[in-house]
């Protein structure tokens, strides 16, 4: 539709819009996550919904404490392998449609501890990630960013087509394999389905002098 | 706390007991004492109910590996599959020694610390100490701690299970023969031992 | 006289179940609103009484100790940071005290003021932050949080103008701190802790005639004077129960000698007793300040003759503790004359604190664990490291 056509019936009372953008616009304003804090990150998650950085305002209005309610998770902090499973599990209890944001280093990849035999790098292993933030831990400010971004995805998501979300595509799988504790590590130790290595050009860093031990 | 006053005090009252003092070359000047694992209850009670000591707060207790002094010939740990000690390993290392230290404080007469130390015999089979968990109450998880990571079994602790793995965990992983499982780990400039992990996982040049 | 038999714990009691009533087992956690942080206690409940608590850690166990054996002594300082993450300055001032006492370092003067300084600010926000958790769990959902975290950000502007973070601070050194202050921070700092006892009367208020609070936290989670001491607590929840026993009045480490301040002790040992004392705290932590700023000299912030690069103490060991907001922090550190600690042990104040927690709950509800667990203040990060 023309836009000032559009203009002008808004300033006349009347709204036109379509079926995406309305769909669209509803999912994102009223987005609410669950309330999951796992380490140092979860601080600063709570920092944001406080008075000063206040999240509410972008419609994060409650945090719902059941998976069941709740629409986006905000995997805060360092997984641990001991932790995967549940993470796993909670996020196979939400209802679709359903995002999960990667808040922090640790959550991305591992962060600091990557060089540990209890640290999961990364959650994005077992289940698929919209957003990542980095920083450790990253400013409030960076967290309503990265919320703002979420919401321009999901302005973006078509309602049919090939491209259209997960929870419209009924081919899509909603749950996802749940890790199981091995005597080693973790069985399986990532889901083939979700998660590829990325691949590094290994010829440039082997021409790196900066040290091969 | 002078440890040269205390030692021949303890040795008058827990008869039978070997104690060496080992000391702390640093500025520190923490100097502990090696009690032997038969009497180190009878040393705890005495120390703890002594009306001039009365060390009755445990403050720390610390698990230490110390593998054999002589190194073994370096099997390649860096195998693509996660072996944690094969058996070439295990017997050359298994003449070292697990140690636990105790750090003991009084919150009643505010003196403190005495620094215990035992040690097990040797790093496989050999690993059990007693539990002064019936003396101070606060070396419960501590001790739980030291079983998990290091492997001591503590004798006579009513609940010794893992406390920070999960219970299906066969490792001990604090020590220093600990080969952790092999993970992709992503680095865009990949250096030292991640970039030979990488290579392993992507099979040479990309 | 055996300490199990005395103050038994019920971990090893299986629970008798009568006639009719059934028992059951109920999993909190590890993912909860109420637990501050991924913790996971299972409750064995006949009807709304507890029978059994068995806490399960571990979920949040980053191996620090083994990462610091491969790290040089100063690449440990930010993961200390990260250890008890509310409080990142006190977890740093007991790494560098435990390496000073191993390597026999001195601290200027102007340095050990700072270092006092960002203490007593951290133990500020900190249990600001734990009353207001507090109201939290007892359903007054938010608003005596946002309160606190009001307080706590205007603490959290000065940490990021001095340290350059607002959380994970970073700041001391071997031998004083990273930076000196920057200019005007200290007329920021004391207007800051000018009006911080005002907003501790607003609390007070909210917490001593509140009849909901007094009804659920006198005489919730009492624990004696003897299992305190004998299962190692430290920090407030000792406190409330009436032993004298504070590492800056006992170690007397620093410089904390010079300043006056009282140490607030408890006399039933219960809820009401570990939150009332915190907010007694807070206004000794105010005075502490108030007397630091006003007497800070001049000179270097940090001790010239110490290496940073290639910095390799002497073999031997040591055990450094401080009074951390939440109990007795200690570092204990092996080291073997190479720059790398041989061994690297945090001993945690909530971990040990934790020890008491099923004794404090039995015979009590469900809803009453909540609270105690709150009282114990603890971060996982510490617990499992």
């Amino acid at each position: 539709m023309d836009e000032a056509l559009k203009h002008e019936l808004g300033r006349q009372g009347v709204i036109a819009t379509t079926m995406q953008e309305l769909y669209n616009w509803s999912r994102r304003s009223s987005l609410w996550p669950l309330n999951f804090g796992l380490a140092c990150c979860a601080i600063e998650m709570i920092a944001t919904t406080m008075a000063r950085y206040d999240l509410a305002r972008f419609g994060a209005e409650v945090f719902r404490p059941s998976p069941r309610q709740a629409d986006l998770m905000i995997v805060s902090g360092t997984i641990t392998k001991k932790m995967a499973p549940q993470i796993v599990r909670l996020y196979n209890q939400m209802p679709e449609p359903k995002y999960v944001i990667s808040m922090g280093a640790c959550a991305i990849s591992g962060g600091p501890f990557k060089q540990g035999y209890n640290v999961l790098k990364g959650i994005d292993r077992y289940i698929p990630v919209d957003i990542y933030i980095p920083g450790c831990p990253p400013r409030p400010e960076a967290l309503l960013e990265g919320f703002i971004e979420l919401q321009k995805k999901i302005d973006g998501q078509p309602l049919t087509g090939d491209d259209r979300p997960r929870h419209l595509n009924a081919a899509e799988p909603s749950e996802f394999l749940i890790p199981k504790f091995g005597e080693h590590d973790l069985e399986p130790s990532k889901n083939p389905a979700v998660w590829h290595p990325p691949l590094i050009n290994i010829s440039l860093a082997d021409n790196d002098e900066s040290g091969i031990a | 706390m002078n440890l040269e006053s205390l030692k021949p005090e303890i040795e008058a009252n827990v008869p039978g007991c070997r104690l060496e003092i080992i000391s702390n070359p640093s500025p520190s000047a923490q100097h502990s004492l090696l009690i032997d694992s038969e009497h180190a209850l009878a040393i705890a009670i005495f120390l703890r109910d002594a009306p001039h000591l009365r060390f009755d707060y445990c403050s720390n207790v610390t698990g230490i590996d110390w593998p054999a002094p002589t190194p073994a010939p370096s099997k390649a740990k860096e195998t693509g599959d996660a072996i944690e000690e094969d058996v070439e390993n295990a017997e050359a290392l298994a003449t070292g020694h697990l140690e636990v230290v105790y750090h003991l404080y009084s919150m009643e007469l505010k003196h403190g610390p005495v620094i215990l130390r035992m040690r097990t015999q040797d790093r496989s089979t050999r690993v059990h100490l007693p539990s002064l968990i019936s003396v101070w109450r606060s070396v419960d998880f501590q001790e739980r701690e030291v079983f998990d990571l290091f492997g001591v079994i503590f004798d006579g602790h009513p609940d010794l299970r893992r406390l920070l793995m999960w219970d299906e965990f066969t490792d001990f992983p604090m020590r220093r023969d600990y080969v952790e499982p092999d993970d992709y780990e992503y680095e865009p400039t990949a250096h030292d031992k991640v970039l030979l992990k990488t290579m392993q996982h992507q099979g040479g040049t990309a | 006289m055996s300490a199990l038999a005395e103050f038994p714990s019920a971990a090893h009691l299986t629970p008798s179940a009568d006639g009719d009533s059934q028992l059951l087992e109920v999993s909190m956690g590890p993912q909860h609103p109420s637990t501050h942080g991924v913790f996971r206690m299972d409750v064995v409940l006949d009807g709304e009484t507890v029978v059994k608590l068995k806490p399960i850690f571990g979920y949040l166990h980053r191996n620090h100790e083994k990462i610091a054996e491969d790290e040089t002594y100063l690449g440990s300082m930010p993961y200390t940071d990260r250890l008890d993450y509310f409080c990142s300055l006190t977890n740093n001032w007991a790494y560098a005290l435990a390496v000073e006492t191993l390597a026999g370092i001195q601290v200027p003067e102007r340095a050990q003021y700072l270092r006092i300084i960002t203490a007593e600010l951290t133990r500020l926000q900190n249990h600001a932050s734990l009353v207001g958790f507090l109201m939290q769990d007892m359903g007054a959902s938010g608003t005596p949080l946002m309160y606190a975290f009001r307080e706590r950000e205007k603490i959290l502007d000065l940490f990021e103008a001095l340290t350059g973070a607002r959380m994970m601070c970073n700041y001391m050194r071997f031998g004083g701190c990273r930076v000196d202050l920057p200019a005007g921070w200290l007329e920021q700092a004391k207007q800051v802790v000018a009006a911080f006892p005002r907003f501790l009367d607003e609390y007070e208020t909210l917490l001593v005639s509140n009849e909901i609070i007094m009804a659920r936290t006198q005489g919730v989670g009492v624990l004696s004077r003897e299992l305190a001491i004998n299962a190692g607590i430290t920090g407030p929840v000792l406190r409330a129960c009436g032993v004298n026993y504070d590492l800056r009045k006992v170690d007397k480490y620093g410089i904390y000698d010079r300043f006056s301040f009282r140490i607030p002790l408890g006399d039933h040992g219960d809820v009401y007793d570990r939150y009332m004392l915190r907010l007694l705290e807070m206004r000794e932590s105010i005075k502490i300040l108030e007397q630091a700023m006003r007497d800070l000299p001049e000179g270097p912030f940090t001790d010239p003759k110490t290496k940073v690069r290639n910095f390799r103490p002497k073999p031997g060991e040591a055990y450094g503790r401080i009074e951390a907001p939440k109990g007795e922090l200690g570092f204990y550190l092996i080291s073997d004359g190479t720059p790398n600690p041989y061994r690297y042990r945090v001993r945690p104040p909530s971990l040990i604190n934790l020890t008491v927690l099923e004794d404090m709950c039995l015979g009590r509800n469900v809803a009453d664990v909540v609270i105690i667990l709150g009282s114990i203040d603890i971060v996982m990060g510490e617990v499992d490291r």
